[in-house]
């Protein structure tokens, strides 16, 4: 099965604090950066995507990052679904390219969330999300939201919090091997189970960075990719589930739209879980991957931290997980942060990713969740 | 920075006109018997307007919990460490509130509590405390 749509560039600048970066600034860098990865000049692309910021907050923030690099794309517009953007932006770059609309899009993301907005003014921003009337009077925010989920999995699945430690202990550890990742320092179970409570049962350490960056990769369809440079790879299937927005809104506190984005997304690939090399999926709590690993078929109930504690997600384990580090060690900035999956599974894919490569990676699936595991899209992407 | 007060709309002003009155109200679906919560312009199942208010016994079951220690915004600072619950009410719909920390009656998945209301700058919120006796 194909898509008909190729990632032939992508880019990610330096991340974590970067003090004199902005958002369009880091849009701008990302974009040339993928731009030049794909050996297109900027007049080769004729459709731009974007996301959206928390620092340059714009109700047409494709139309002001065109402005600010100064192009007129055939095709802009804005993607909005937080997480679960970047993915969600693949896939409608593939549709634009694979329908004929467009031959090469870029689809860019980026935000100074650590400089530009401090980490009290990110939390009370990500706050936003939760319900006006039924659950911000209630002093909700995007920890206690994703700490309801995992009281309720760790009660249901007899997991415990040093179980879901060990998979931001694997992070590090994956981080630690990434030149360019927020936090290379070893951390132990220990160590995340002596972090302060943010909302319990989820510790400090079981939650994502805040982080400067941006992030772009341009989509290109099958006969555009030729004229690109770098190795093209092949999106193979895309999908995406949606239940709910908010949290007590959510149908089933076990099941998500995961379940349903990845399994359409195997399908259009003619792929199974088992066949995937190497996994990058949205981890911005420990808890958002245990359930993400599980719901998609990765590993049975309740047994993804029991994983992470043998290793199973580690360079030479069963599923190579997030080898940058994801959003808990490599960084997180914004919708950045689900490109940033994307673009470590391009380098898995060409065989750059140095001392993190996972051998003969041929398969690899990215996965992004937006809002309290509200909305979710899911890729499978290949070697050409 | 003042707490975030619910602000009603013209589908949830019954059910915050009924917190003030000290009823906890909910919307049910005459067409297919649906509850549902939060109150809606027509039923999330079958999309029918066809709706009709009651008012709850406040009886429900702790679907999960978290004791929050770091607060969204400095409003909620006082009142670290706080509880949020998700209940399942027994009319079947479910609700996100705060919960009394009684340390008597550890916090636990499954235990009954009663919704009754809390004055917050004015505004009667839901807000349960646990029933003691057997969790389920």
């Amino acid at each position: 099965m194909t898509m008909n749509a190729f990632v032939t560039g992508a880019f990610d600048t330096a991340i974590g604090k970067l003090p004199g970066s902005s958002c369009m600034g880091l849009h701008a860098e990302a974009a040339l950066g993928a731009v030049a990865d794909a050996g297109l000049a900027l007049g080769d692309i004729d459709g731009v995507l974007c996301a959206y910021s928390f620092t340059q907050p714009h109700l047409m923030l494709a139309s002001v990052f065109c402005e600010h690099l100064g192009i007129h794309p055939g095709f802009c517009a804005a993607i909005q679904a937080g997480g679960a953007s970047a993915a969600i932006m693949v896939m409608q770059a593939a549709a634009l390219v694979a329908s004929g609309q467009c031959r090469h899009v870029l689809a860019v993301t980026g935000d100074n969330r650590l400089t530009g907005l401090s980490r009290d003014g990110a939390v009370a921003a990500l706050a936003e999300v939760g319900h006006p009337e039924f659950e911000r009077p209630f002093g909700i925010s995007v920890p206690a939201s994703y700490a309801l989920v995992a009281q309720h999995y760790m009660h249901e699945h007899g997991v415990t919090s040093e179980q879901l430690a060990a998979i931001a202990v694997e992070h590090r550890r994956h981080a630690a091997r990434h030149p360019k990742a927020q936090m290379q320092a070893p951390i132990s179970v220990a160590d995340v189970m002596a972090s302060r409570l943010i909302a319990s049962p989820l510790h400090m350490l079981d939650c994502c960075l805040i982080s400067d960056g941006g992030a772009a990769v341009v989509v290109s369809a099958r006969d555009a990719a030729r004229d690109t440079r770098g190795q093209a790879i092949e999106i193979l299937g895309a999908g995406q589930g949606h239940t709910h927005e908010h949290i007590v809104a959510a149908p089933s506190l076990s099941d998500f739209g995961c379940k349903a984005s990845s399994r359409t997304a195997f399908e259009r690939a003619g792929v199974r879980a088992s066949d995937i090399d190497v996994a990058e999926i949205y981890d911005s709590f420990t808890i958002t991957l245990a359930v993400e690993l599980e719901s998609i078929g990765f590993f049975e109930r309740g047994e993804a931290g029991i994983a992470a504690e043998k290793g199973e997600l580690g360079l030479g384990g069963r599923l190579p997980c997030n080898t940058h580090g994801g959003l808990l060690s490599y960084g997180h900035s914004g919708a950045a942060g689900g490109m940033f999956h994307v673009i470590e599974a391009v380098h898995q894919l060409r065989g750059r990713a140095q001392a993190r490569q996972v051998p003969d990676a041929r398969l690899a699936f990215v996965h992004g969740d937006g809002g309290i595991l509200s909305a979710h899209c899911s890729l499978v992407l290949g070697t050409h | 920075m003042n707490r975030p007060l619910p602000q009603a709309t013209a589908e949830s002003r019954p059910f915050w006109d009924g917190c003030a009155a000290g009823e906890l109200r909910f919307q049910r679906c005459r067409h297919c018997g649906k509850s549902q919560f939060i109150p809606r312009t027509l039923c999330e199942k079958c999309q029918h307007a066809d709706l009709e208010w009651h008012v709850a016994s406040g009886l429900g079951r702790i679907l999960s919990f978290t004791v929050v220690y770091r607060a969204p915004t400095p409003a909620f600072r006082e009142d670290l460490p706080y509880v949020i619950a998700l209940v399942d009410l027994d009319e079947g719909f479910r609700q996100m509130v705060n919960m009394d920390h009684d340390l008597a009656t550890p916090l636990a998945i499954g235990q009954p509590v009663r919704i009754g209301f809390r004055q917050v700058d004015g505004v009667a919120l839901p807000h349960a405390h646990a029933l003691t006796g057997a969790t389920a």
